[in-house]
């Protein structure tokens, strides 16, 4: 018979603190206890931080969603298997330029097909929904950030960048988005331009 | 072990400029390391661009104030917010939560920071002593020894990542194929450069680290609705008490062995070594029913274990040139900017960049007691400032500092492309990691390879005739099969569970 269940009182562990240097009484022949009534389970500790971590994300993505993710991998494989016949494939006595991509880009094909295999019982994606336009909108800024700065400097689009994400991606009130924008980009041109002379396209 | 090349490093480390940068790489690395969501690879990828453009030697310096500041910046945000960076800190949770709630957030956060420095110290000592080993041991290692390495050690970091095998080694791929992008090196021949005079060099690492770390993480962050953070108003009592550090003493000197040995271990080193340690305190302990309600030992141990981990996982990369974890990757990918190549020749070729790096991370681990303590209010002032004002200026500091590596343009463009990749990646269930890592190894494995098949005219067989390379590659086979037949045992073992269990009673009985 195991150790009793139930949290009944267990002679030979006493409660509380023990003595420095003694050791807990424990006579021969008892059983080892596992403290009864576990209050505190290491693995499902760590499932619910985790679990708390991804509260308020998205549902998992259903069997479309990861067949699609999977059709996309095929093709990226197809795609470097392409890219590497038109270069030099070679042979194994004399690898060439195309050798290497070509075995890698092999391999994503074959994993790609296993991806379409095992979609069913795929749970770690994630759908896209009403929120996926916010991400969508921060990538966005960036890009006019990057398409701009060459011809008209950082600041007017880092300006731009910042009153976005705080006012329509971070719901932050008109006032603050405004002076926050402005200061940070004041901030960044005192800092990258004033005192690092980095040579950023700026206007000013 | 000679003592001279290890003392000059430290002449160099202790200079007051490099003093002063490893001080700032320590401050910056808590403070983007507390930003929701980043952890140290994605920190320390931030921070990259302002190590480059400084010397070598105190640009290595500081890279290891950043890194301990990184770490340590998770473990802040454990405590105060229940919020792990990585998955090394998500121990420290528990019992650091408890603590804060119970107004005791400053002794939890205190006795992180003294576990963290006397773990990191433990493995740093004890990495002296073995990385010149394994270097020596290394030094003959050829061609196809490598190959097998290099494929060996993306397999296991692979295995161990967060989330589906099979997808991260498609990362993994995936890392592979974009470093053979550019100008091969054997033939001349340009490589999926599609005629564009900025790809004909390849693609430079900091962007795409930057990219699928940093602005994919904060552009996952956009989709969560926000939480209420509850940072607590103050922390106070940060100096843990004699009593703490007396009740802490056993469990920080197990858990820095513990995370010493396991942080060898490629991959999941640290978050392991955090786990055991937490599991073997909580076990010895008289009082086990106290972990998770906040004992002090349940947060020493796990920090201990976590910052001696890391802190070993550093030897692989200086002694094989093995990045263990994708922290290490980004390490790595630094290392290489600052013309240091990690590597078995290291050690024995170029003694002072060797000994400086490794001395570099006492220092760091030192500033960082020193720092940590004073600097926990600034800490908890920015907790207190919304993720929604964060997230633009995180964004503006990854653009503009990629953009002061190179002067390019086309360098912001990248890091637009790599952020949009690892959104969609993290959003998919692939890890970044492997993608990282694969990456910064691909051209030494391509290389390899070649040199490799060269040498054996063609025939794979070459690389099991090698007693070396033949045995990483049974040991590649054995990680790459193992799963597939653990998961059938599984299957069969749950269907034959009652038969057993009755069998494990009479045993008892």
């Amino acid at each position: 018979v195991t150790s009793p269940a139930g949290g009944t009182n267990v002679p030979g562990r006493p409660g509380g603190l023990t003595a420095a240097g003694a050791t807990p009484e424990a006579g021969p022949g008892v059983p080892p206890v596992e403290p009864a009534a576990e209050e505190f389970d290491l693995e499902e500790a760590i499932h619910q931080v985790e679990a708390e971590e991804h509260e308020g994300r998205p549902p998992a993505a259903g069997l479309l969603g990861n067949l699609l993710v999977a059709a996309a991998v095929v093709a990226l494989g197809v795609a470097g298997v392409v890219g590497s016949l038109a270069l030099e494939v070679g042979s194994a006595s004399s690898p060439e330029a195309g050798t290497w991509p070509l075995l890698i880009s092999g391999a994503i094909v074959v994993q790609g097909l296993a991806l379409v295999a095992t979609a069913r019982g795929t749970t770690d994606a994630e759908r896209f929904n009403r929120t996926s336009w916010l991400v969508l909108a921060g990538l966005a800024t960036m890009v006019v950030f990057v398409a701009v700065i060459s011809v008209i400097g950082f600041e007017i689009p880092a300006a731009l960048l910042a009153f976005v994400w705080l006012r329509f991606l971070g719901h932050e009130s008109w006032r603050t988005s405004v002076v926050g924008s402005l200061a940070m980009v004041v901030a960044f041109y005192l800092i990258f331009v004033a005192a690092l002379s980095v040579p950023i396209p700026h206007l000013f | 072990v000679d003592l001279a090349p290890v003392l000059d490093g430290f002449g160099v480390v202790l200079e007051p400029t490099n003093l002063l940068y490893c001080l700032i790489g320590v401050v910056v690395g808590m403070l983007v390391g507390v930003l929701p969501g980043l952890g140290p690879a994605a920190t320390i990828a931030i921070l990259l661009p302002i190590t480059i453009g400084i010397e070598p030697v105190t640009a290595i310096i500081m890279l290891a104030g950043i890194f301990y500041g990184a770490q340590y910046g998770g473990t802040i945000t454990s405590v105060l917010l229940r919020l792990p960076g990585e998955a090394s800190s998500v121990v420290t949770v528990f019992d650091g939560h408890a603590l804060a709630r119970n107004g005791r957030a400053g002794t939890a956060l205190g006795i992180a920071a003294v576990g963290s420095f006397i773990g990191g110290t433990v493995s740093i000592v004890a990495l002296s002593f073995v990385a010149p080993l394994v270097a020596g041991f290394a030094l003959d290692f050829g061609p196809p020894e490598y190959t097998a390495l290099a494929l060996l050690g993306i397999l296991l970091v692979a295995t161990v990542s967060s989330g589906d095998r099979l997808k991260a080694v498609i990362a993994a791929c995936l890392g592979l194929l974009l470093a053979t992008v550019g100008r091969d090196s054997f033939t001349g021949a340009e490589r999926f450069t599609f005629d564009n005079l900025s790809l004909a060099d390849g693609l430079d690492f900091v962007p795409i680290a930057m990219g699928l770390f940093g602005l994919g993480e904060i552009l996952y962050n956009l989709e969560e609705r926000h939480r209420a953070v509850h940072a607590p108003a103050k922390v106070a009592n940060v100096w843990p008490s004699g009593a703490d550090l007396r009740q802490s003493s056993g469990a920080i000197g197990r858990g820095s062995v513990l995370g010493f040995f396991l942080g060898i271990l490629p991959g999941g080193g640290a978050t392991l070594a955090s786990l055991a340690a937490y599991a073997v305190e909580k076990r010895r302990s008289k009082t086990p029913e106290r972990f998770g309600r906040g004992a002090v030992e349940g947060v020493a141990a796990p920090e201990s274990a976590n910052n001696a981990a890391a802190t070993s996982s550093f030897i692989p990369l200086l002694t094989l040139g093995i990045p263990a974890n994708a922290t290490m990757a980004v390490i790595f990918g630094a290392l290489l900017i600052q013309g240091v190549s990690p590597g078995p020749q290291l050690v024995d070729q170029e003694p002072e960049l060797f000994w400086g790096v490794v001395n570099s991370m006492y220092i760091g681990n030192i500033l960082l007691l020193i720092m940590s303590i004073p600097l926990v209010g600034l800490f908890v002032k920015i907790l207190r400032v919304r993720a929604t004002i964060l997230a633009p200026i995180t964004v503006l500091i990854t653009l503009v500092g990629v953009y002061t590596v190179n002067y390019d343009v086309f360098d912001i463009g990248l890091v637009v492309v790599f952020g949009a990749l690892g959104y969609l990646m993290k959003k998919l269930g692939f890890d970044p990691g492997p993608l990282v890592l694969a990456f910064v190894l691909g051209s030494l494995l391509e290389d390899s390879l070649r040199r490799s098949l060269l040498l054996f005219d063609g025939d794979p067989t070459g690389f099991l005739t090698r007693p070396i390379s033949g045995t990483l590659f049974v040991l590649f086979l054995v990680v790459a099969v193992l799963p597939a037949i653990q998961a059938v045992l599984h299957r069969r073992r749950a269907s034959r569970r009652p038969a057993q269990s009755t069998a494990e009673n009479k045993e008892l009985v």
